[in-house]
């Protein structure tokens, strides 16, 4: 395995999907080559600052809106 | 819901249309819910439903070279001129380990990743948001979007790739 290969394998690797023996040989690589091991950590960092950079709040139009949605759709369903 | 919205229509207001009328539809909806998925893949389905078809409706408005700039060309992540004639790095990537923390974890780099978040074709973006922003399983992923684990993975793959490298560039 190659650098070229083995960064196209890390999101297979880091989901548990590599075949054993590939795993082995991707972990093989991984040991002796600084380039791939910078790659995953960084593909990693990519991956835990994707998850902070979640959610803004509501723009006060918009949650205004669906409010007021929900309001009439429950008024509208009393008997 | 926003956030994915978004990957398929070209302004802000045109999602927050989106989510109001998915919830609606949820509402509308609620009580024939047979339970045969969970509520969340049900409500994302519908999410999903929503948005492309009112993408379809604009793309009749669009020009088509715009259009044309939304799909991802596919190929290798990771520009190939990096990598010499056996495949290994000419360069090792400079290391983000020799950056403060603090820069890292700044709100200047979380609104860049954001942003190339916000830069991803919907296919990918998609993925990349219900998988590492919102956490959802890679099963409840393919379930929702009806694709194979393979092509859930390829996608997760490229979109990762793709902030990687936008963020790599804007930390050098």
């Amino acid at each position: 395995m190659n650098c070229r290969q083995v960064v196209e394998l890390m999101t297979d690797y880091l989901e548990g999907t590599l075949s054993e023996a590939e795993r082995i040989r991707f972990e093989e690589h991984l040991a002796g080559c600084d380039g791939c091991r910078e790659y995953l950590a960084q593909l990693r960092k990519t991956i835990e600052l994707t998850g902070r950079s979640a959610a803004e709040p509501l723009p006060a139009a918009l949650e205004q809106q669906l409010t007021d949605a929900f309001r009439d759709w429950k008024r509208d369903r009393r008997p | 819901m926003v956030r994915i919205a978004s990957a398929y229509v070209r302004d802000r207001e045109a999602a927050d249309d989106i989510v109001q009328e998915t919830w609606l539809t949820f509402l509308r909806n609620l009580d024939r819910f047979e339970g045969r998925s969970s509520i969340k893949t049900w409500l994302f389905g519908i999410l999903i439903n929503v948005a492309r078809a009112r993408r379809r409706r604009e793309s009749k408005l669009i020009p088509f070279s715009i259009w044309f700039s939304d799909r991802d060309r596919g190929g290798p992540t990771v520009d190939q001129r990096r990598f010499d004639r056996s495949g290994t790095w000419r360069e090792p990537p400079a290391p983000w380990s020799e950056l403060p923390e603090a820069r890292l974890a700044s709100k200047e780099t979380l609104g860049l990743i954001g942003a190339a978040i916000d830069a991803l074709p919907p296919k990918l973006r998609e993925v990349l948001v219900l998988r590492d922003v919102d956490g959802w399983s890679a099963d409840e992923v393919c379930s929702l979007l009806a694709i194979s684990p393979e092509n859930q993975r390829v996608r997760l793959h490229r979109a990762r790739a793709a902030v990687r490298s936008k963020l790599e560039g804007a930390l050098e």
